[in-house]
């Protein structure tokens, strides 16, 4: 037999066996090259992708954290606010009156144009400043009031002023109105802290994600809550308690189908539920979590399976076998081996039902509504259906607003799957 | 009228009473006939070897002395095993209950992952053995020694379990085993996962132990079983076929299986 081999490898040619056994790995060589090139193609790809996605968000977001205002010195005059009731104090005229000081020529018709500079917030800023120290009454006092829309884009060179009149939301005589401000050193872009202490409202100046995002913490508080407990339940008793036949298989497949169902259709499901039948309040993150609770128990249910078959059976059999029930097993030492998974899966299940936007706009919780809810049953928006509805509005200061919020919702879930990754290395254990 | 066939004529009759008693024990995996018609007695205060290729049954009827296999869903045990006389596949007796009774050591080293003192007090502290937490000390002390290796982990009762070498582990689940004062330990391979030092630990352990335990241990080793029993049982493929002392199974086999099985020439 080795006569054979080497006799017949030496007259074919001299290295036969070599260069045939060369050829082939040269072949092969090359495809894992290809492979690792289109594998590194593709991940570059989702990179760029994904870059140019938050370059685009960050780079018309980033505008909204600041918000332009004016310094006016304001004279609090005692006679137009009542005495009984400083609430009803007529603070527009004297905002107005502080501002047209910088316009002592100013004809009546002009008057109009120029006061349409201060957003209508700005009577409502100085109310709120006399109101919590009566003593201004009387005085003159420094406030720093926002400006309106559009000379807010202005200020922000987000308005093009070399675009023909026509074509402008401003013409040529307001932007010279506020370029006197301007030069009169008035204006100030300060940090735009009405975008997280105030609730949605029509002007994006005064908007703020306050409401949503209160909305959102109640919706997500109940999701868990409702979800949690009914999920790892759920899990344990198919996962150590029922008996594998037939039913539990079902049971599975359903799970397994009920994480994959699209999220409008538990919307649909809520509508004709909890507000057709129960008659639950609209637009409240009390039906929004508990609708989100039903699209997170899937996924909760799954995860805390897999976290449970992850713990190894030396682990239970080693607690049977000293003598231990099933249930002593299962919560004295499987459950805690598995908490670990267990949050992970949790976590994730609520970044995705805090991003989640379809069930909420079934349910109404896109109304539009000026003030945060005080509790769960109040109406509300979220995260996403805020987003939603400034992505939905005309006024300009709503499009840098959108990315805003965007940019505020990546920032929770980021730091969702960041605790969550945290969580996983924390605690694993390896046996 | 009980007729264990292989076993009855040989068996020293008064020197050991008989801590075990299986009659035609059928184990069923499904469709699968795992264990059949094994009946056996076994000694207390002995060390009984069971032995066999693998897949012979041997763990499986192992399992069925303390119902561990009960926590199969599909594996079904017929006929007869009685511990001091007692059924223990009746319905009044409480596999948990038996557990603690009939303790066990697993192949691999099993450690909860938690403290030394915890591993050995989880067993006293579900069956209510210590009332208070000096009884409980001792307790563990105790088991600790008999396992022999309460001078190595003295210092350290607080550290985890999981952090001691394999044959550490290994005498610790041994001492974990004997926390709840069982009268019967059951081991599975328990060194098959050791070194030869490790081992040597552990028989030597097994040999102590024997003073206060019907011991019976599954290996796959026939040195060991030489070395650590006295009496050694032959499975193969299903079937009890031979059971005596030790001795007499390795010098002198009745069954042609046995014999080549011992001369290396099956399993």
């Amino acid at each position: 037999m080795t006569d054979l081999t080497t006799s017949s490898g030496g007259a074919a040619s001299g290295q036969t066996g070599i260069s045939s056994a060369d050829l082939g790995l040269r072949r092969r060589h090359r495809k894992e090259l290809r492979l690792k090139i289109l594998g590194m193609a593709a991940i570059l790809f989702a990179a760029t992708m994904l870059f140019i996605l938050l370059a685009s968000i960050v780079s018309s977001g980033y505008k909204a954290f600041t918000q332009t205002h004016l310094e006016l010195e304001i004279e609090v005059q005692e006679d137009l606010i009542p005495a009984d009731n400083p609430a009803r104090g007529d603070y527009q005229a004297m905002v107005e009156a502080a501002l047209l000081d910088y316009y002592p020529d100013a004809a009546d018709d002009e008057r109009r144009a120029i006061t349409s500079i201060l957003s209508s917030g700005a009577a409502l800023k100085l109310r709120d400043n006399v109101l919590s120290d009566p003593d201004l009454i009387g005085t003159q006092t420094t406030v720093n009031v926002p400006v309106s829309d559009n000379y807010d884009q202005l200020n922000k060179d987000l308005l093009d002023r070399d675009l023909p009149e026509n074509r402008r939301r401003l013409d040529d005589s307001q932007i010279a109105y506020f370029d006197r401000l301007e030069d009169a050193g008035i204006v100030s872009a300060p940090i735009n802290w009405t975008l997280v202490t105030a609730a949605d409202s029509r002007f994006p100046e005064l908007a703020g994600l306050k409401g949503a995002l209160i909305g959102s913490f109640w919706a997500l508080l109940v999701c868990f809550l409702i979800s949690f407990p009914l999920g790892i339940g759920a899990a344990i008793y198919l996962e150590e308690f029922a008996k594998k036949n037939r039913t539990s298989d079902f049971i599975e497949v359903n799970i397994n189908n009920l994480a994959a169902v699209p999220s409008v259709v538990f919307g649909l499901l809520a509508l004709a539920v909890f507000l057709g039948w129960f008659g639950m309040p609209r637009s409240a993150p009390l039906v929004g979590g508990m609708t989100l609770a039903l699209m997170t128990m899937p996924t909760i249910i799954i995860s805390t399976r897999a976290a449970l078959k992850a713990v190894p059976p030396s682990i239970r059999e080693a607690a049977l076998g000293v003598g231990a029930s099933k249930h002593q097993v299962v919560f004295g030492h499987v459950l805690p081996l598995a908490m670990p998974g267990i949050l992970t899966g949790t976590i994730i299940g609520l970044a995705q039902a805090l991003g989640e936007t379809a069930p909420l706009l079934l349910i109404g919780m896109n109304a539009f509504i000026t003030s945060a809810p005080a509790s769960p049953v109040d109406a509300a928006t979220a995260l996403p259906t805020q987003i939603y509805i400034w992505a939905d509005s005309p006024e300009r200061g709503f499009v840098s607003r959108t990315s805003a919020a965007i940019m505020v919702l990546l920032t929770f879930l980021v730091a969702m799957n960041a605790l969550a990754i945290f969580l996983r290395s924390k605690f694993e254990r390896r046996w | 009228m009980y007729d264990a066939d292989q076993n009855r004529t040989e068996r020293k009759v008064g020197q050991k009473d008989i801590k075990i008693t299986a009659r035609d024990v059928q184990v069923y995996y499904g469709t699968n006939h795992a264990i059949k018609d094994v009946s056996v007695e076994i000694e207390d205060k002995t060390v009984t070897a069971f032995i066999g290729p693998s897949g012979c049954g041997k763990s499986t009827f192992l399992r069925c002395l303390n119902r561990m296999n009960d926590t199969i869903d599909i594996c079904r045990v017929e006929g007869n095993i009685a511990i001091d006389g007692e059924d223990i596949y009746d319905r009044r007796v409480d596999p948990v209950q038996l557990r603690a009774k009939v303790g066990m050591v697993f192949q691999k080293p099993n450690p909860f992952p938690k403290s030394i003192y915890d591993n050995v007090a989880y067993g006293p502290k579900i069956h209510g053995l210590a009332k208070n937490k000096s009884e409980l000390d001792d307790i563990v002390e105790r088991a600790l020694r008999r396992g022999a290796i309460w001078d190595e982990v003295k210092d350290r009762l607080q550290a985890p379990g999981t952090g001691l070498s394999g044959g550490q582990q290994q005498r610790l689940c041994i001492a974990r085993a004997v926390a709840t004062e069982p009268e019967v330990l059951l081991m599975d391979e328990p060194c098959s996962a050791l070194d030869p030092i490790a081992t040597g630990q552990v028989e030597e352990l097994i040999d102590e132990l024997k003073q206060n335990y019907s011991v019976v241990i599954v290996t796959h080793s026939m040195q060991q079983a030489a070395r650590v029993s006295q009496k050694t049982a032959f499975f193969h493929l299903g079937n009890l076929v031979e059971y005596d002392d030790t001795e007499k199974i390795f010098t002198n086999p009745q069954d042609s299986r046995t014999e080549s099985y011992i001369t290396g020439r099956i399993g």
